[in-house]
């Protein structure tokens, strides 16, 4: 089975208190298989950030069939998609959500906390994540001693560490300058090589295109959901 | 396995929380700090009115019985009970005789006025004379004595000695020797024979310190006969003291030809129905004083579910975070437990540092310690206080949404 996401007529709509509802989301069929790279793209108010929130199991759909994995994540509880959300995604955002007062190993170790892995694996675990990412020499470090494109870094780690059948990253450049930016599509694009299934949120059309796959958001539905033409890559994206 | 992980990560993140905090914790802590000093040294207080009063009791000694006109704590009617008939000293005879359980009985009549005595041009007045025979020591046992007591002899010929209590002693001797000297009761010349130690308590007046021992037969000749009389009577076996006051009960009511079903026109006094009454009023002061002083740690609570709520607001964001990142609902609520109950922890220990001290200045006054047990309790209502506070502030940061509390700012 190859399919890991499968949304069938997703609706989702927000009560703005009265009469008044808003429909976020107008009935969206999408299939995502592993190891794809997808881009989902749209102007604010397409309802981009309310998909990825249902793709990341932050949110549940209104009406509609999503099934992750083959589970049928649309009629989980709480505590159910909380578990989902910790051995399945991983989450990159925009503005990082480190622990400010935690070390990046900290920070990187947290899922693996709430997945009651024992202390002395989770380390390792951490530290090995660390070095994958670039910051084997980073790990006593508090976010506040880091660049912005380290601390984007420990948020990868922390992604990463519980080996998640997803990625899931919302503007995970938006807070970075250009150059820093394009580090981390490398970074992506490696982790894509080594098999991630990665899912980008993203308005920028020249961060789109590192995916292989560009899905249109607008208004709530899906305005087109087509293969990128002209791909970015880096012929010698190495990690380091 | 997972909970225990858990649990490292909570007191770890609640520890990083109260030290990035120092100053409000600190005075948020104080409420707490407060309301286990005032409870601590509450429960101390208590404590040594207990002692007092268990000390003072045992000056009656558990093991004698004091048959009697009056009862000492009584709740009945005080115009039927004036109406009894006066105890006789023959009774006394008739009590030893009848009863096997007992190992010796003494009259003790009590003047109702109190009395000058005096040595050279030292005097002390209000003093209670006491007759008595040369069973008093064995039948009260109350022997702790210097010199001794008067002899069978002295007693029934009525000689004219005496022995003192230890107060009556101090204020008439200043200094040197009182035994063998002769001094004045109520103006007649009495040879001391021995004095009592001091007894102490909060019953003065029923301790042997304020009276003077003088034998009976002397006493109802300076007196007269219609003086209040006790009859003592000790037991031998403690546990057999319920069958003796059976049997004394049976002797008394046949020396005063009652009929079955009539009331008893006397009472058997004992050590127990002062302790008994006592210990139920040291219960209701404990009752009214606790509740008095948790106030003060209900106060402290609050002050701990405020800090709380503000906490868990400040840190929606961190919440939206962990949520994210998977920690379920049960984590987050444990993360902030454990935080409010570290709080509480921490103000309770270092209310116990304070209230130790404390407790050694009470002990000037009233003579107690800090029990024991109450260092348990006061860490387990710490803990209990912050448990309870930090619940609804735990409960709202569990049931966040996380996408709400990731978008907070």
């Amino acid at each position: 089975m190859n399919t890991i996401i499968e949304f069938k007529s997703i609706v989702k709509t927000y009560d703005m208190g009265g009469a008044e509802e808003v429909l976020a989301l107008r009935g969206i069929n999408l299939t995502i298989d592993r190891n794809e790279y997808v881009a989902i793209m749209g102007p604010s108010g397409s309802g981009k950030s309310t998909l990825m929130n249902i793709i990341g199991c932050l949110d549940t759909p209104t009406s509609g069939l999503y099934q992750f994995n083959g589970l049928n994540v649309s009629e989980m509880n709480d505590n159910e998609l909380a578990k989902i959300r910790n051995k399945e995604i991983g989450f990159v955002f925009q503005t990082f959500n480190l622990l400010a007062r935690s070390d990046s190993l900290h920070n990187v170790e947290l899922p693996l906390i709430y997945a009651g892995v024992p202390a002395a694996e989770r380390r390792r675990r951490a530290k090995e994540t660390l070095g994958q990412v670039g910051l084997g020499d980073r790990t006593h470090h508090k976010p506040n001693e880091l660049s912005g494109g380290q601390r984007q870094r420990v948020a990868v780690a922390r992604a990463l560490v519980t080996r998640p059948s997803i990625i899931l990253a919302d503007e995970p450049t938006g807070n970075l300058d250009s150059r820093t930016g394009e580090e981390i599509m490398m970074l992506f694009e490696e982790l894509h090589r080594m098999g991630n299934t990665i899912i980008l949120v993203t308005h920028e059309a020249d961060i789109a295109e590192h995916a292989h796959r560009t899905v249109r958001l607008r208004d709530g539905m899906i305005e087109s959901d087509e293969p990128v033409k002209k791909r970015k890559t880096y012929a010698a994206a190495k990690v380091s | 396995m997972h909970i225990l992980t858990e649990l490292k990560e909570g007191l770890a993140i609640a520890f990083r929380a109260i030290r990035a905090n120092k100053l409000r914790s600190v005075l948020t802590t104080l409420g707490i700090v407060i309301g286990i000093v005032s409870v601590t040294l509450m429960a101390t207080g208590i404590e040594g009115i207990d002692r007092a009063f268990n000390k003072s009791a045992a000056a009656f000694g558990t093991d004698v019985m004091y048959v009697e006109k009056w009862p000492w704590i009584s709740m009945d009617d005080w115009a039927t009970m004036r109406n009894r008939p006066d105890m006789k000293i023959q009774y006394a005879a008739a009590i030893e005789r009848q009863v096997p359980l007992i190992d010796a009985v003494a009259p003790v009549m009590t003047s109702f006025s109190r009395r000058r005595v005096s040595y050279g041009d030292r005097s002390t007045e209000n003093v209670l004379i006491t007759g008595t025979t040369s069973d008093y020591v064995q039948a009260s046992g109350n022997s702790e004595l210097e010199g001794r007591f008067f002899s069978p002899e002295e007693s029934s010929g009525g000689r004219p000695v005496c022995v003192l209590g230890a107060t009556i002693a101090e204020n008439l001797f200043v200094r040197g020797d009182p035994i063998g000297k002769t001094i004045r009761v109520a103006g007649r010349p009495y040879t001391v024979l021995g004095v009592f130690e001091k007894q102490g308590g909060m019953f003065g007046e029923f301790t042997s310190d304020t009276r003077i021992y003088i034998p009976i037969s002397a006493f109802q000749n300076q007196f007269g006969m219609h003086q209040y009389l006790t009859i003592n009577v000790r037991v031998i076996d403690r546990s057999k003291a319920e069958d003796a006051k059976l049997e004394i009960e049976g002797v008394m009511r046949k020396a005063r030809n009652l009929a079955p079903g009539k009331p008893n026109d006397f009472s058997i006094n004992q050590q127990e129905i002062l302790t008994e009454f006592f210990s139920k009023q040291t219960l209701i002061i404990a009752i009214i004083g606790m509740f008095i002083t948790s106030l003060s740690l209900f106060v402290g609570g609050i002050g701990i579910m405020n800090i709380m709520f503000v906490s868990v607001t400040e840190r929606t964001k961190e919440i939206g975070i962990r949520k994210a990142i998977g920690a379920k609902r049960r984590a987050i609520l444990m993360q902030f437990l454990l935080e409010s109950a570290s709080l509480c922890l921490i103000g309770g220990l270092i209310g116990l540092l304070v209230a130790f001290p404390l407790s050694l200045i009470v002990d000037q006054v009233l003579p107690t310690s800090m029990p024991m047990s109450i260092v348990g309790i006061a860490i387990l209502i710490s803990l209990v206080v912050g448990i309870i506070s930090g619940f609804l502030p735990a409960y709202r940061a569990a049931k966040m949404d996380p996408v709400e509390a990731l978008r907070y700012e």
